[in-house]
């Protein structure tokens, strides 16, 4: 016998708890759904366009009728609950029928707030918050021709905007004498003001609404002073209240929401509430994204895991007039403590104001230029220390886009037919249409539905900016992203767990921390491994079915299901014996290209699986290892020749290359690792753009860190100056052991150094003697375990069936 | 022995969420092994670009294709939406740890 699950709101906080719900257990509940509204569920959020004339009431649903019935939902349109038996656990409608719960999820949402004046009930007077209010507007437009909105706010100036590209005469009317005072500070409402006039709208500033005149429909709106202006449309936008009337009158403790806990349960724990109907720690919310971080974790207690807290949400608003550009976050007010950094550019139609607390952001306005918004954004939500680029981040983020993006956003700005997601073929439209048609709020639903970003990921920052311009403050960027969708952890909260809990395999991390999975994916599984054997290195078991086939087999895999071996030569430097010995094994076994790779190794392509082991038991035979080019491990060491033959030379670069590879080979790491060493500051050995690089100078060595030369381009940093070997190895191991332990899985050292700040990678390895000490101690223990060839052993038969077919028929 | 159903080894050959490849002279078939011991058959292509399924990593009763990850159920060799395709699928049947196999492939 299935529980009962009753749903009071077909609104989007409710259908999306419904939704998670389904993802994580479908066969729990019978569910039952109760919507005012005679449609299936819809995207409240493109009301705007849809008035606009941009959008279709097609293009805005979510789930159609006829999805309920697929996932077995009875729905009930355009039937109210009038009240709710909590003490024998029934609902009951307004036709007296009543249906049984043994859960209850409250979604009931808001009322748009009525200003109690005469003629507020006059025909022609509406409000903007539903598909009905929608079509008396379009119904209006068509009829008449004058429109007054009252409130200049979000919603009120979204509503006259649309009404006006239906050919309306509108006046703003506004309380306040700036337009949305709740989202803007005064120059960028005033850039705002004259922007919208600038299109035709007319505004009432500081001008208070006495009554609506009009005998069987509303004619004009009448101030205060006694001047009238003609009005056919009365829209009233003046903001929202939570509703509470059905659980306030079922004897739910409400203030001026139905107040819930971090788990979303009202003070009665049989029933939830999510959305806008719900106060939380305070707290009312009347944007989506908070919405769907309730919703996820409501279905979470629903379905029984129960492990899952909301603990609110700081939100962001973009207002969704087409051709305006305008984004707000956090609290912009300032304060005691808070500093700002403004750039104010009238002419030219652009003002950016970041406020700054401990150089860390609490608040920021964008009007004009907005694409840097969703990045101020995550700075804001993660506490991200700025200190090491407050000077320049007014400027953007010079390294969102790749290689084929350059360095500036320009999800704004881009054609429709322009490429995006280079690896999968996918266009901006592609993935706006799917955004706004498929009803997609999160990167993980686009990658899903369009592919875009879901291979090497080097678009993903370009993305998220087009599904932040695509659906306004509306994007859900999960302040905490889940690791995959097997757990709703974070990487950094199952690397804690797998440390606190001392797990030392994937099973009991999986057992502990309740995966909803039975056995993960491709995803965590790897993840999971690397977490257990970098925190537990002596102890946890390295899971071979949680590997990459690279890393079991311990080659490339190429596009045609062959191998490539790349067999390890120190800092590069190598002899006639190594260069014949590889020439004769390369012979040997027929291998069909031989290319040099771009870190100075020797690349064998085109090996059957099979051939495998032979071809390493020969390498092996002549003394060499594997080059682990295959693995998220320790990669190459690239050298010039450095004091022993250059010129220009001021250290042996070549010899500290091979004495940095001697050192760091065989060590798995979050991503691929490389290094390099350069004899002079020519740096003919690019180490600035290596994950460790290694420049000589005069009086020793010149440290870097976090560079990438692969799918985003970037310098490393400067971390400090040494002056013996010693110290750069060192150095070199504590910077890799910090890296290896703290960064998530995937994660390569420049997006990773560029997230927690160059100042701590600082602190931790040059500033602290001791620290640095012992994490070099700490890289070196591990060393002890996982420096071995494993081309060798498996040369001996170790996985032996790895490499052989089960059985071969025929033939 | 219905002699449609060829022997092709233990169960303990195949690792667990593993897989192991049986030749044939028309085609490699790939037999998975999961969690709970059941063993599936499919031809070892990804319906996308051809990456060979038994080199995935298998987690459920599903493989992830090691070469864009694509996600290919194994009872019927579909994959998982909203990509579209599928991949041939082989009968399996383990009696007493023993896995036969039979070539007939059967239509997706």
């Amino acid at each position: 016998m299935r529980q009962k699950l009753v749903l009071i709101g077909n609104g989007m906080a409710g259908m999306r708890t419904v939704e998670e719900l389904l993802k994580q257990d479908s066969d729990l509940y019978e569910i039952t759904v109760f919507g005012d509204e005679p449609h299936g569920n819809y995207n409240r959020i493109l009301l705007s366009p849809l008035l606009s004339g941009e959008k279709s009431l097609d293009d805005i649903m979510l789930n159609r009728t006829e999805w309920y019935a697929q996932n077995g939902i009875t729905l009930n349109t355009g039937k109210r609950i009038e009240s709710i038996d909590r003490k024998r656990r029934v609902v009951i409608a307004s036709d007296g029928a009543e249906t049984p719960y043994d859960r209850l999820i409250l979604a009931t949402g808001s009322r748009p707030f009525v200003i109690p004046i005469p003629g507020k009930d006059l025909p022609g007077v509406i409000s903007f918050r539903d598909i009905h209010d929608v079509e008396a507007m379009l119904e209006s437009s068509r009829t008449g021709k004058h429109a007054v909105v009252i409130g200049g706010g979000l919603l009120g100036l979204e509503a006259a905007n649309g009404l006006m590209k239906q050919g309306m005469d509108v006046t703003v009317v506004h309380l306040l004498d700036t337009l949305m005072e709740r989202q803007l500070d005064k120059p960028a409402a005033t850039l705002l003001k004259a922007s919208l006039e600038a299109r035709g709208l007319r505004f009432l500033m500081q001008a208070r609404t006495e009554a609506f005149v009009g005998e069987d429909r509303v004619t004009a709106v009448r101030f205060e002073d006694g001047h009238e202006v003609p009005a056919d449309l009365v829209v009233m936008a003046v903001g929202i209240r939570p509703n509470t009337e059905l659980a306030t009158r079922a004897g739910l403790y409400c203030e001026r929401g139905v107040v819930v806990d971090d788990t979303l349960q009202t003070y009665d724990p049989r029933i939830y509430a999510v959305g806008e109907c719900v106060q939380h720690r305070g707290e009312t919310y009347g944007l989506v994204a908070p919405l769907f971080e309730q919703a996820r974790v409501c279905a979470n207690h629903l379905a029984q895991y129960g492990i899952a807290r909301y603990e609110g949400s700081v939100t962001s608003t973009k207002l969704k007039v087409t051709g305006i550009d305008l984004f707000s976050a956090g609290d912009f007010s300032g304060g005691d403590g808070a500093e700002e950094i403004v750039m104010q550019d009238a002419a030219g139609g652009v003002y950016k104001k970041l406020v700054l607390r401990d150089n860390r952001i609490e608040g920021a306005v964008l009007y004009g230029d907005t694409v840097e918004g969703a990045w101020y954004f995550q700075l804001m939500r993660e506490e991200t220390d700025i200190s090491d680029f407050r000077d320049r981040i007014l400027f953007g983020r010079h390294h969102l886009g790749d290689s084929g993006h350059g360095g500036q956003n320009q999800a704004v700005l881009m054609a429709n037919d322009a490429q995006v997601c280079d690896c999968n073929g996918v266009c901006k439209g592609d993935i706006v249409n799917a955004i706004t048609q498929k009803g997609l709020f999160t990167l993980d639903d686009v990658k899903t539905h369009t592919k875009a970003s879901a291979s090497c990921g080097s678009c993903t920052g370009l993305v998220e900016q087009i599904l932040a311009s695509t659906l306004g403050g509306d994007y859900e960027s999960p302040e905490h992203k889940p690791m995959c969708k097997c757990i709703d952890l974070t990487h950094d909260q199952v690397r804690a767990a797998i440390r606190d809990q001392h797990l030392k395999s994937v099973r009991s991390a999986m057992d502990f921390m309740e995966w909803k999975t039975p056995d993960g994916c491709a995803a965590c599984r790897p993840a999971l491994n690397y977490y257990l054997i970098s925190t537990w290195p002596e102890e946890a078991a390295d899971e071979y079915q949680s590997r990459f086939i690279n890393e079991r087999a311990h080659a490339n895999i190429q596009k045609d299901g062959t191998y490539s071996v790349v067999p390890r030569i120190f800092g590069g430097e190598t002899s006639p014996a190594q260069l014949r010995a590889l020439a004769e094994v390369a012979e040997k076994y027929d291998v069909p290209t031989v290319k040099i790779t771009g870190g100075q190794r020797i690349d064998m392509l085109g090996l059957r699986k099979e051939q495998l082991p032979g071809i390493w038991g020969d390498l092996a035979a002549a003394g060499f290892v594997s080059g682990h080019a295959y693995g998220k491990a320790m990669r190459t060491v690239k050298t010039c020749v450095g004091s022993q033959w250059c010129r220009f030379g001021v250290q042996d670069s070549t010899r500290m290359g091979i004495e940095l590879e001697k050192l760091t080979w065989g060590s798995w790491t979050p991503h691929k690792f490389k290094l390099a060493v350069s004899g002079c500051p020519r740096n003919c050995a690019e180490a600035t753009i290596k994950d460790f690089g290694v420049v000589a100078i005069d009086s020793g060595w010149e440290l870097h860190v976090g560079g990438n030369g692969g799918v985003k381009v970037r310098a490393t940093d400067l971390l400090c100056r040494v002056e013996t070997e010693t110290e750069v190895l060192e150095y070199c191991g504590a910077f890799m052991q910090v890296y290896r332990e703290e960064a998530r899985y995937l994660e390569r050292t420049a997006p990773w150094v560029e997230r927690v700040g160059l100042s701590y990678v600082k602190q931790r390895v040059v500033e602290d003697e001791i620290g640095r000490k012992a994490l070099f101690r700490r890289f070196l223990d591990s060393q002890e375990i996982y420096q071995f060839d494993p081309w060798e052993q498996r040369a001996r038969g170790v996985d032996e069936h790895e490499f052989t077919v089960m059985r071969q028929v025929g033939g | 022995m219905d002699p449609e159903w060829l022997e092709v080894g233990h169960l303990e050959d195949i690792p667990r969420l593993g897989a192991r490849v049986v030749r044939t002279p028309q085609e490699d078939i790939a037999v998975f092994r999961t969690a709970g011991d059941e063993v599936f058959a499919l031809r070892d292509k990804c319906p996308h670009k051809g990456g060979p399924l038994s080199q995935g990593i298998v987690h459920d009763r599903s493989v992830t294709c090691p070469l864009h990850n694509w996600c290919i159920h194994l009872d019927s060799g579909k994959a998982r939406a909203p990509d579209e395709g599928s991949t041939v699928r082989y009968d399996v049947r383990v009696e007493n740890r023993t896995v036969y196999l039979s070539l007939s492939p059967v239509a997706p």
